[in-house]
């Protein structure tokens, strides 16, 4: 018998804490993926998030940190700068990245700190229960909106990758998707850009993956199939796929 | 031996390297000092001040609330910093800018046109210089040498030239004599 | 013995932690303390280190928490608005065990308060500041030249035990200039262990986790008890303090950083004066040195405390005498200096008999 498809070394054997129909199951095997397709789990250091993958620091095969809301990319240039043979990634959802860790994901692109972003954008806090994030969408419900999201009372919904594409450090920056095979597929070409470039030297990269989160999405989306729905028909249309930079190496 | 010294002027009348130099010829010459200086508001809306301690023993308060000499270079500081001269103390005027006289009677004034004697030597940034001269002459705190020697210490990229012109100016304060 | 070089506090600290191994710098620009990142700028990249002016002190503290995470010695410096913001990244530092040096360079609060010389983060700095049960080892130096030579203490303390250390000076410190002797030799980062759980390039090694959480049921008590035991050993250990004319000694005078050198002028002025004072300087603030005051206080029954402050270390000089003397307190808050005639007119009122205990001054 031949093993075809086995279990990425950089992605530990324990059970996740992860939902059924989540998308950071999926997206951790990619990042692993990449990192054993790349070789450089033996020099590679995570840094987990707050939020629901503050796990990842048990779940990843590879040196990893946990620290602050917000601050991976803070930790991550401290680190970096410290040990520039390391391959370091940040981690993190929307509330951790879009909300309280703004200043910290701005600044980073801003020096093009020679990191790698995963941002799950999953338009809700997981964690916590469901709570209004700074992706959720105009009209979708949350449990500090119970009617639904409004301009009056909370403005816009944040467009991440379009922003940071403006920053003349970001290098690579792309929106890709989990819902389905095929987008799960294009993310993880996009995850192993996004670390190629940083082996490479190349500066700041961040893929933004427009994820699911069934359990905190409502009786509708709460079925997981109706979840990729949700992904398609709610979350695209306002964050559309696609590269939104992918400029040569930023001198400094 | 103590001498607190107060320095005061505008900002740009190298009140703070003053001080500094004060301080580094008094650790020239052995003694134990301290400079410690203004760095609120007052650095930006007009005069700049320092406090100096020069003395043999240690130096407890670096901050000098009654000086035993008292620089000023500038007409506003006169107001400000004459009321904190320790009586029996000693005030050094830059008589070419300040027009004002000191209303004390317990105090020792002595006038020095700083910038007109600093133009003469041809250096007209030196005027903190003829005045630290000024200073060195009639207290006796330190030598005239030691500020010189300490010159090449604090102002590292200044010129050769302008060193000498900035000495020339210190010996000339020097002349300066209490009546 | 090295040459004596004239140096503001706040660059002879930043010198002394280069000295002292530090390979990376992460601040924000604050008065009075701004000569430390902008020594920094340029001195780091000599010596092969790093620095990096970030977008916040918050995310100064967190470059801290990264650096740290991989072994390198590393410090933030801040002034008291500042250290506030810090404080959620030092209690992290704290939770991963993590040795990492701080320096408040304080001044007049609360709130925006003024940029002045102030005492008035003492139980901020000594009791934690942040979120949680954890210790930070804090030293006061009473000038230029203890900026300069306090790094090295710290960054040791900090690596043999796993904790944050903190230089706790005021503005006044940080912006006099005085004559600095560099006391200890230059550490040589290369020949440095690794410490064995730092984060890094890991060929043919178990995976390494920095983390300050534990969720599972009664482990984090363990942790913090683990921890426990190293503040108990700093405790037994690591006191420093400073005394002065003790020995005949009826009123001592318990003072701080700037408060102490002031003390000190005060202390002479009252010997002139026939008043037997003496002064205790604490220069560790935490651990603070309580056993050497207890011992003190069967013997002086009068003890002044000076602070720039509404009155913060008076507290643990009281629980250190546990009532076994009279404590009293000469407290200026606000950013206000004491002159050392006012330090000694407190010092005539409380020598003589029946006077009120705990008074304060102004």
């Amino acid at each position: 018998m031949q093993l075809l498809n086995k279990r990425p070394e950089s992605l530990l054997d324990v059970t996740m804490h992860y939902c059924p129909g989540c998308g950071h199951g999926i997206v951790h095997r990619l990042v692993a993926e990449v990192m054993d397709e790349l070789g450089i789990r033996e020099r590679t250091i995570g840094v987990a998030p707050v939020g629901c993958a503050v796990f990842a620091d048990v779940y990843f095969n590879c040196d990893m940190i946990q620290g602050a809301h917000g601050r991976g990319p803070a930790e991550a240039t401290g680190i970096k700068r410290s040990k520039p043979d390391t391959i370091v990634f940040s981690y993190q959802g929307d509330g951790d990245l879009a909300s309280i860790g703004m200043a910290e994901i701005v600044h980073a692109a801003i020096r093009s700190e020679h990191i790698t972003v995963i941002f799950i954008n999953n338009a809700i806090y997981g964690m916590t229960g469901g709570q209004m994030a700074p992706t959720t969408l105009l009209g979708q419900k949350a449990t500090t909106c119970v009617e639904g999201r409004t301009v009056k009372q909370a403005g816009y919904p944040i467009k991440m990758s379009e922003m940071l594409a403006t920053i003349d450090g970001s290098v690579y920056i792309e929106r890709t998707a989990v819902n389905s095979a095929p987008n799960v597929m294009k993310t993880k070409a996009a995850i192993k850009k996004a670390f190629k470039n940083q082996v490479d030297g190349k500066g700041f990269s961040m893929v933004e993956i427009l994820s699911m989160c069934p359990t905190n999405w409502g009786t509708k989306a709460s079925n997981p199939a109706e979840a990729t729905k949700f992904v398609v028909d709610g979350m695209m249309p306002v964050y559309p796929l696609g590269v939104y930079k992918d400029a040569d190496a930023v001198k400094k | 031996m103590y001498q607190g010294i107060r320095i005061a002027g505008f900002g740009g009348q190298g009140v703070i390297s003053a001080g500094v130099l004060l301080a580094q010829a008094g650790m020239l010459e052995g003694r134990e000092v301290s400079f410690f200086p203004s760095y609120g508001a007052e650095m930006r809306g007009g005069t700049a001040n320092c406090s100096v301690v020069v003395a043999s023993d240690e130096v407890t308060t670096p901050i000098v609330s009654s000086p035993d000499t008292v620089i000023v270079l500038n007409e506003p500081s006169l107001s400000k910093f004459e009321p904190m001269v320790k009586p029996g103390g000693l005030l050094i005027v830059n008589s070419s800018l300040v027009n004002s006289k000191p209303v004390r009677k317990d105090i020792k004034v002595l006038y020095v046109p700083c910038n007109a004697i600093a133009a003469e030597v041809g250096n007209p940034k030196a005027m903190n210089m003829v005045a630290l001269g000024a200073f060195a002459a009639v207290t006796g705190a330190m030598s005239v040498d030691a500020i010189a020697k300490a010159m090449t210490r604090v102002y590292k990229k200044l010129k050769p030239e302008i060193i000498e012109l900035n000495v020339k100016a210190l010996k000339r304060g020097a002349e300066f004599k209490l009546n | 013995m090295a040459e004596k070089k004239l140096m503001k506090g706040n660059e002879a600290l930043a010198e002394g932690a280069v000295r002292a191994g530090c390979r990376f710098f992460a601040g924000y620009p604050i008065t009075p303390q701004n000569e430390v990142p902008e020594y920094m700028s340029w001195r780091l990249p000599q010596v092969g280190g790093a620095f990096v002016q970030s977008e916040s002190e918050v995310s100064a503290i967190n470059m801290v928490y990264g650096a740290a995470a991989t072994g390198v010695r590393c410090m933030t410096s801040s002034s008291s608005p500042g250290m506030s913001l810090k404080q959620e990244g030092i209690s992290y530092c704290a939770g991963a065990d993590l040795p990492v040096f701080l320096a408040n360079v304080m001044r007049g609060g609360p709130g925006l308060g003024n940029i002045a010389g102030a005492q008035g983060d003492y139980w901020q700095a000594t009791r934690g500041g942040g979120h949680g049960d954890y210790r930070t080892f804090v030293m006061a130096p009473n000038g230029a030249n203890e900026m300069a030579n306090f790094p090295h203490k710290c960054f040791e303390i900090a690596c043999k035990y796993r904790l944050p250390s903190m230089v706790l000076a005021d503005g006044i410190i940080g912006q006099m200039m005085e004559p600095v002797e560099f006391m200890h030799p230059e550490v040589d980062v290369k020949a440095l262990k690794e410490p064995d759980w730092a984060l890094g390039v890991n060929h043919g090694r178990a995976k390494r986790i920095v983390k300050s959480y534990d969720l599972r049921e009664g482990m984090l008590e363990l942790m913090v008890n683990e921890r426990v035991k190293r503040y108990r050993q700093i405790e037994a250990a690591e006191v420093i303090y400073e005394e002065k004319m003790m020995d005949d000694a009826e009123i001592a005078i318990v003072a701080y950083g700037t408060s102490a050198r002031i003390s000190v002028a005060a202390m002479k002025l009252a010997r002139e004066k026939g008043l037997k004072v003496g002064l205790f300087r604490p220069v560790t603030l935490w651990p603070f040195p309580k056993a050497r005051l207890a011992e003190l206080s069967k013997r002086i029954k009068k003890f002044l405390v000076v602070e720039m402050s509404l009155g913060q270390m008076v507290e643990d000089v009281q629980l250190s005498v546990n009532g076994r003397a009279d404590v009293y307190l000469h407290a200026r808050p606000g950013a206000s200096v004491m002159t050392a005639e006012e330090v000694y007119t407190t010092m005539e009122s409380i020598s003589k008999k029946g006077a009120k205990e705990y008074a304060t001054a102004k």
